[in-house]
């Protein structure tokens, strides 16, 4: 499981913890989220989204 | 044709470059910037000591880079003298530049209290990326660092070093931390969790004066009580950089005033960002400048867009006690209703119909909360 952050905000993707607020279950890979799903704290789209492993 | 200048290469001025380029692979673009061009995630500053993240590993695009991948030209290390508004012109110290349009993405200033004492010009701000390198040095080795101001900035930093091992003293005016945000029992909520991190708070307490004091300071505040610290960073808010469009004639409130499609009170001339004032709000964060950049894309892409906010809480990256805050516009009339718990505050802010207009979310499970709550916000900005 990976962690993922946004260049824009900040804000951290966990693949282990999913982002359950916006249907994104628990163990979801990056990969695997979808193309519609936006930065929940910026609203930048996945499309653009510049993830950095850390 | 000349190109569109946009002033400024932070995030309002490089994300409004991105976005215009989704719409508008080919019309000139310049971008001007005082700096180096490198294009960073600000948040990120007030974080990055505990992640150990150098000044090079925050920049996340050298200027050139982002010349190729957005077809820009970046003028970089480059100062802008004046704006000469009837001839669409710039006086720069790279030499004059002939705009077609032109966009103020120039951000803001820290705010600088008045101090006394012989080291008061060795405070430090950290607002960009060089600032944020200059810190690092400083930080090297230090043991004890003091923070002036306990709003949201302060309270990042402040949580950043204790985790990075460095003992951090805030001190504030006001009566609580983040005092603009929190309603009463949500501030006192967050300010014991932190204590509990081994911040130190003085409250209520202002400083008077910096001396030297061997490789440190020695600090006075109005009570008369001393504090020895090794480095102190002030972190007491901003305003917007308003000097170069008030000498163009532009007008200017609090910050450059533009109305709903981000026009100053000059044609041609756009402002977004730390710098705009946009129907009466200055909101110097991500997600307005986000929403900023878009609708400025289309209405330069030959689309007049109005800006619209929806409503847009504010993350507190204070991982001690995670916090989320949905301020109630300014005007609302109303009262905090504060739901205290052991591990969690939730606040909302009701006027006198019941309607809510803010809401404050601070503990793990209850920053969980904050999509379904902001969905029922009315917009900011319609």
């Amino acid at each position: 499981m990976k962690v993922y952050q946004c260049i824009v905000c900040g804000f951290v993707y966990n693949e282990a913890a999913g982002d359950p607020e916006h249907n994104i279950a628990p163990g979801t890979r990056w990969e695997d989220v979808p193309a519609d799903w936006s930065c929940p704290d910026c609203g930048v789209t996945k499309a653009d989204f510049e993830m950095v492993e850390i | 044709m000349h190109p569109i200048v946009i002033l400024g290469s932070g995030l309002a001025g490089i994300t409004l470059l991105r976005e215009l380029r989704k719409l508008d692979k080919t019309t000139a673009v310049t971008v001007v910037t005082a700096d180096d061009g490198a294009f960073y995630s600000k948040p990120n500053l007030s974080n990055a000591l505990m992640l150990n993240k150098t000044a090079a590993q925050l920049a996340l695009s050298s200027s050139a880079d982002l010349a190729t991948q957005l077809n820009a030209t970046l003028l970089t290390h480059t100062e802008v003298r004046a704006i000469h508004t009837e001839y669409s012109q710039l006086e720069t110290s790279a030499g004059t530049l002939i705009y077609s349009q032109l966009v103020l993405a120039v951000g803001a200033h820290p705010i600088r209290l008045p101090l006394q004492g012989d080291a008061a010009a060795e405070v430090l701000s950290v607002n960009n990326l060089a600032d944020y390198a200059r810190f690092r040095q400083h930080v090297a080795g230090k043991q004890r660092v003091a923070i002036l101001g306990a709003g949201l900035i302060g309270c990042e930093f402040a949580n950043d070093w204790q985790a990075a091992g460095i003992n951090s003293t805030v001190f504030d005016l006001a009566p609580q931390a983040l005092g603009r945000l929190l309603p009463t029992q949500a501030a006192a909520f967050l300010r014991n969790r932190l204590e509990a991190a081994g911040i130190q708070f003085h409250l209520q307490t202002s400083l008077t004066s910096v001396d030297k004091k061997g490789t440190g300071y020695l600090l006075t505040d109005n009570h008369g009580t001393q504090h020895e610290v090794d480095l102190l960073l002030s972190a007491v808010g901003l305003k917007p950089a308003t000097e170069l469009a008030a000498a163009a004639g532009l007008k200017i409130n609090r910050g450059i005033v533009v109305d709903q499609q981000l026009r100053t009170s000059v044609a041609n001339i756009y402002a977004l960002g730390d710098c705009a004032e946009v129907q009466g709000l200055v909101l110097p964060f991500v997600q307005p400048i986000m929403h900023a950049a878009r609708a400025l894309a289309a209405t330069l892409s030959g689309h007049p867009t109005a800006l619209r906010y929806p409503a847009m809480p504010v993350v507190v990256k204070t991982p001690a006690c995670p916090t989320v805050v949905c301020p109630p516009p300014q005007g609302v009339n109303g009262t905090w209703e504060e739901r205290i718990e052991s591990d969690s505050v939730r606040a909302i802010f009701k006027d006198e119909n019941g309607t809510a207009h803010g809401f404050a979310l601070l503990g793990e499970t209850a920053v969980k909360e904050r999509t379904s709550l902001t969905a029922q916000m009315p917009d900011w900005l319609t």
